[in-house]
């Protein structure tokens, strides 16, 4: 936690520092939060996960994998090759596979089935290497589709229902040598971990904004971080074992996060320090 | 490298389960042993955090349950677990409840430790600035805890290591070594009865708390 919090205080002073200097004087009686925010909106303007998202497109239409085959017949839930939308309505369920997957999952799949790559091979790969870079690119693209979008995940199918209830699960579990559940920092408004805001993703605004802004490009690390990767290094810091890339309980948690987010706006990918 | 597919087949059977278990609507009993189920499928061991630490003891099991419901947890066991868990803090040796502020305060600037990247036998920080105000002069705290500062001098502490400061300092060793023991469901880890800190460290950061040359009660 030590790594995260570190940067921070630099962070915050040239925030506000800028905001000094940029504002009328009474402007200065601003919260840290309303420096970092408006910092966030000055870097927005040139956020370079649109490198990534213009690496994404192009890997969507590329013939790839021992198939030879693009993803553009690859059905994220709005049919093949539609891809503008679907970023809000996932995690959802998918009667091809009968499971309930989220984006990174379901690419798995299209990747699998139509290019022949091997799924499992890839969700071993470690994040920011070889198949997982390209990963970066289509998440990137594929959820800058869906824009300022409304979150409207499903609940009809009895898979959806009971995934939100096996995520929500997930978000109460209190384990690990520090007794953490997600809960522990994301249940309650207003809260903050050293000066970093947090969410509350029980509900809106917080779960829109907390997990309608991933995948994010993160300024500290110059990588992109899908969903999965903001869960993993969670999780890591709870002090819990690893979870699987595209395992159930990721994908659960999803669902929990979605749903709750329900009516918010997307903002992938978004910039972070 | 075997180790790391694991999961993956281990889902299929997961999902077949779902499947099965979707005739109609679930009881909160099926979603529980769907939801464990899913979590021994998912995770898998990394570095020093292993698959044990999932396993809950009662007063995880029952305060996770009591959060699902939307409900405060039963008073009566609340009262258990409370009891339980204070029979597990244990007493410094000696007698010795008070350290040094100066290595506590760097303890709560410490947010390190048992994480999957982390090494066995690195030191653990004991994270306090993370979720609390301590010190006046860091202003980088979090605000998940209530605000430490002038904790002993609030209470009154002139002389940690005198009769009238006993109770207190007591209370505070307990609750840094159990938080559980005050709080069933408290969000505080349980920092010696985990093996989080040792004893000296406790010691120290109890000084932070109640040493009236702390810059805590400054």
């Amino acid at each position: 936690m030590r790594r995260s919090t570190k940067g921070l205080v630099p962070f915050a002073a040239v925030a506000t520092m800028s905001l000094l200097c940029a504002l009328q004087p009474a402007a200065a009686q601003k919260s840290t939060a309303d420096g970092i925010a408006e910092y966030r909106e000055m870097l927005q303007d040139g956020n370079p996960a649109e490198l990534f998202e213009m690496k994404g497109e192009e890997l969507w239409k590329q013939k790839r994998g021992p198939k030879n085959a693009s993803m553009e017949r690859c059905d994220l839930g709005k049919g093949p090759g539609v891809v503008k939308g679907v970023f809000v309505e996932l995690p959802r369920y998918f009667a091809d596979t009968s499971k309930v997957q989220d984006l990174e999952s379901r690419l798995l799949t299209c990747m699998e089935t139509l290019q022949g790559l091997d799924a499992k091979k890839i969700a071993a790969t470690p994040f920011g290497k070889d198949e997982q870079k390209n990963m970066e690119g289509l998440v990137a693209w594929i959820s800058a589709e869906s824009k300022g979008l409304k979150f409207n995940l499903s609940q009809a199918h009895p898979q959806e229902k009971q995934m939100y209830e096996v995520g929500k699960r997930m978000f109460y579990m209190r384990g690990g040598p520090h007794d953490f559940a997600c809960a522990t920092c994301h249940a309650a408004d207003d809260k903050r971990i050293r000066l970093q805001d947090l969410p509350n993703l029980t509900k809106n605004p917080g779960a829109a904004a907390g997990f309608g802004a991933w995948p994010a490009y993160r300024v500290s690390s110059g990588e992109l971080w899908s969903m999965q990767r903001r869960l993993n290094d969670c999780f890591r810091q709870q002090r819990f074992p690893y979870p699987g890339y595209a395992s159930d309980a990721t994908i659960a948690l999803g669902v929990f996060l979605g749903v709750n987010g329900k009516g918010g706006e997307a903002t992938a990918p978004s910039i972070k320090r | 490298m075997q180790k790391r597919n694991h999961w993956l087949p281990v889902l299929g059977v997961a999902s077949s389960l779902i499947v099965l278990g979707c005739a109609s609507v679930d009881s909160s009993a099926d979603i529980d042993k769907l939801t464990q189920q899913i979590v021994t499928a998912s995770f898998r061991d990394q570095g020093i955090a292993k698959v044990d630490r999932l396993k809950q003891d009662e007063s995880n099991a029952a305060c996770s349950a009591a959060d699902v419901a939307g409900k405060p947890i039963d008073a009566k066991l609340s009262a258990k677990i409370e009891a339980d868990n204070l029979k597990t803090v244990q007493w410094p040796a000696g007698g010795k409840f008070v350290g040094d502020w100066k290595e506590g305060e760097k303890l709560a600037q410490n947010g390190r430790g048992m994480t999957w990247t982390d090494k066995i036998g690195d030191a653990n920080g004991g994270n306090c600035y993370n979720c609390h105000q301590i010190s006046k002069q860091e202003i980088s705290f979090g605000t998940l805890g209530p605000s430490l500062y002038n904790y002993g001098k609030i209470r009154g502490i002139t002389d940690p290591n005198s009769p009238e400061a006993k109770a207190i300092v007591e209370y505070t060793w307990g609750k840094i070594w159990n938080a559980k023991a005050y709080n069933a469901c408290s969000g505080m880890p349980r920092f010696g009865h985990e093996k989080i800190l040792t004893e000296k460290q406790v010691q120290d950061l109890l000084a932070l708390l109640v040493d009236p040359n702390s810059p805590v009660n400054k």
